[in-house]
């Protein structure tokens, strides 16, 4: 065996390895989402007979109420997040970057202090204080708590790629005659859209897993999130787990993700700044 | 189109310290103006003084007798090409030369736009480039799409920021060429800034060489050559530098007047000798090619130059001429001067050793002792606490400087009847 199969066939290895640790609880979970209740304890990973019962219970059946709305909740929400994140550090990022003005290392220190502190312990002061301006178990109430999450990491990975980015194309553009901002809209944002999609999805994806403030700051439909929702589901009696159901759930939660990583794992191109400058 | 004069012109950073020191220069319309000195020395700070990008801390900057100072890039009417060119990598060379048009909306149509993107492209041999990417394209192709986007406005002045630096030397010495066509037959006032003093002395009408921020000489490639104002730029322009040997004036013992150097003694002639008698010490700028092997000169020539004997240590046959190399133990008097001189230029510890060009038929190898014929005539002799240039001759430098002014007056003329 010549010494380059041999190292095809480890990276092979290690690949398939890694892969199945990570896949394998999907899988499980996809499984047991097909499974009947009364298989859902005979300790067998594919189910015995297949069946729609679970998803069937939470899209038109007794968890109807409880994940629809919950999973409009996550939605709006997390896209709401995710819409003010980008912007915000968009414009944040843009002048880190490129200008230099007192207090840029406090802010970006003050993002990476913030992304590093425990949600858990900001929860409950939260909760207090929520309850008391009328912010308790409303979007706004989520959102908010949401942007401390997906803020830091947007500016910081913002902030990167807008380095990357060559300070001439935004002079020659103003030389061409641009003003500022079209210098920044005509040739900096184009540059920077791989950026800004990826962290998106990065930002949606904080914000669409979040369980410690969904289950905290929210108590009813109105605002709650599909992560915290999952805990609400009762089984048929109370002696039932609603095992089937949640999973059911799950997977259908972790859609929007797969979806999205599919779709912009296109647009996610790096090397578009190649040829504006001589490499 | 339009004049640029730069009034006492001064960039100051937060720190203090001074970029660009009280430079004060006055750009003709149709100019070619090259900025040249070694790096640090404030050139490209100067350039984006004019155009904009940096804010200029005191002085007058005017174009075309408006007063500029705090007006943004874009009223400036300037094009500027960059460095590394700074092309748009998500637009088609098509739409990069386009960029200036089509911000500036509603002022050309759409078949304007069209027509003067081609215009530009045939002159430039881009044509058949125009629906790819940059990222697709060549250093030169690259290059001449910059270009292109600057051609396409009609602006007021070109400048250009070092922009054959990324380009390997072959292909440098093309796109001169080419940029030295292109703004002769556009007539537009241009800015070129470089550190490359072969550029500078091929390209420019006049050419500003600056150190540390001060302007040292504005003058034609020629004069520059001929009649530097000091020792930096005596030392800056010309290829291989100009030898500088320590000596001292004194009576020689036939009567003339002798420059004792650590090679033995030069006579020099009256007006070479008076400018350096009061010195004690004077360093003698002797461009290689002032040297001659002695057999090879005519006799009707000798009488104007001195004749010494020195051994070279090697010789660089390079095809068209060879360069011989002779060691000496240098004066410790001028050793200050000497490393401020090449720290100055960028350059590594000047080697005491003179360069010698001789003829490429010379059959003198290194270690030989060879009969060296010296041109007094154009030896210049500095100061070297100061630099100064005591011998130079402002009013012979000045018409040089007045003939290349007419040359060009005569490029535009043959340019204009040209295209009519």
């Amino acid at each position: 065996m010549n010494p380059k199969t041999k190292s095809r066939l480890g990276w092979t290895v290690v690949t398939v390895l890694v892969l199945g640790y990570s896949l394998f609880p999907v899988a499980a979970i996809f499984a047991t989402s097909f499974k009947t209740p009364g298989d859902l304890g005979n300790q067998t990973f594919l189910p015995t007979s297949w069946t729609w019962q679970n998803y069937e219970m939470i899209f038109v059946g007794d968890a109807q109420g409880l994940f629809l709305s919950a999973l409009r909740n996550s939605i709006g929400i997390a896209l709401i997040a995710t819409f003010i994140a980008v912007v915000l550090a968009t414009l944040c990022a843009y002048a880190i970057a490129r200008l230099d003005f007192p207090g840029k290392r406090i802010i970006l220190g003050a993002a990476l202090a913030v992304s590093i502190f425990p949600v858990i312990s900001v929860v409950t002061p939260l909760f207090n204080l929520w309850r008391t301006i009328g912010l308790y178990d409303t979007w706004p109430g989520l959102i908010i708590p949401y942007l401390s999450l997906t803020l830091p990491i947007s500016i910081w990975t913002l902030s990167a790629f807008f380095r990357q980015i060559p300070w001439d194309l935004e002079q020659a553009a103003q030389v061409d005659g641009a003003t500022q901002w079209q210098a920044f809209r005509k040739a900096i944002v184009p540059l920077a859209a791989p950026g800004v999609f990826t962290t998106a999805i990065l930002a949606f994806f904080i914000a669409w897993n979040d369980f410690v403030y969904g289950i905290s700051l929210t108590s009813t439909e109105a605002a709650r999130p599909v992560p915290a929702a999952l805990a609400f589901f009762t089984g048929a009696s109370q002696f039932e787990e609603p095992t089937g159901a949640i999973s059911a759930a799950a997977i259908v939660v972790t859609i929007p993700v797969v979806v999205l990583v599919l779709l912009f794992q296109r647009r996610i191109v790096s090397g578009l700044t190649q040829g504006a400058v001589k490499g | 189109m339009a004049s640029i004069t730069l009034q006492n012109i001064v960039k100051e950073y937060d720190d203090g310290f001074p970029a660009v020191n009280d430079v004060s220069i006055d750009i003709e319309d149709g100019e070619f103006v090259i900025l040249v000195g070694p790096s640090g020395c404030g050139k490209s700070t100067l350039l984006r003084m004019i155009v904009g990008l940096e804010d200029i801390t005191s002085g007058d900057l005017l174009i075309g007798g408006d007063r500029v100072n705090d007006k943004p890039p874009r009223e400036r009417n300037l094009a500027m090409v960059f460095q590394n060119y700074a092309l748009y990598p998500h637009l088609s060379v098509f739409e990069n030369i386009a960029f200036p048009m089509r911000l500036a909306k509603g002022k050309f149509t759409q078949e304007q736009v069209k027509e003067k993107v081609e215009r530009a492209a045939g002159m430039l041999e881009l044509t058949e480039h125009l629906q790819r990417k940059p990222a697709n394209l060549s250093g030169g192709q690259r290059q001449r799409v910059a270009m292109g986007r600057a051609i396409v406005r009609d602006a007021n002045a070109f400048l250009f920021d070092e922009p054959l630096s990324n380009l390997d030397a072959k292909l440098r010495g093309q796109m001169r060429a080419e940029i030295s066509q292109l703004q002769r037959s556009l007539n537009t006032t241009s800015v070129y800034v470089t550190h490359d003093q072969t550029e500078a002395m091929t390209l420019g009408d006049r050419v500003a060489v600056l150190k540390k921020g001060v302007l040292q000489q504005i003058a034609s490639p020629r004069e520059l050559y001929e009649q530097p104002a000091n020792l930096f730029v005596a030392g800056f322009i010309g290829s291989p530098s100009m030898n500088f040997l320590p000596g001292t004036v004194s009576e020689g013992s036939t009567g003339s007047t002798v420059l004792s150097t650590p090679l033995g003694d030069i006579e020099l002639p009256e007006q070479v000798a008076a400018a350096g008698r009061e010195k004690e010490i004077v360093l003698a700028g002797i461009r290689p090619e002032f040297f001659e092997e002695a057999s090879q000169v005519e006799e009707s020539r000798r009488g104007r130059g001195s004749v010494f004997s020195a051994e070279l240590s090697h010789v660089e046959w390079l095809g068209n001429e060879q360069y011989g190399y002779v060691r000496y133990q240098n004066d410790p008097r001028v050793a200050d001067a000497l490393a401020n001189l090449a720290a100055d230029m960028d350059a590594d510890e000047l080697r005491t050793q003179l360069v010698v060009a001789l003829d490429a038929m010379s059959r003198i190898r290194g270690g030989d002792t060879a009969e060296l014929w010296v041109d007094t005539r154009r030896i210049h002799l500095f100061d070297p606490a100061t630099g100064e240039n005591l011998t130079r001759d402002a009013e012979a430098g000045a018409e040089l400087t007045r003939l290349a002014a007419e040359d060009r007056r005569r490029d535009r003329e043959r340019a204009a009847a040209h295209a009519d």
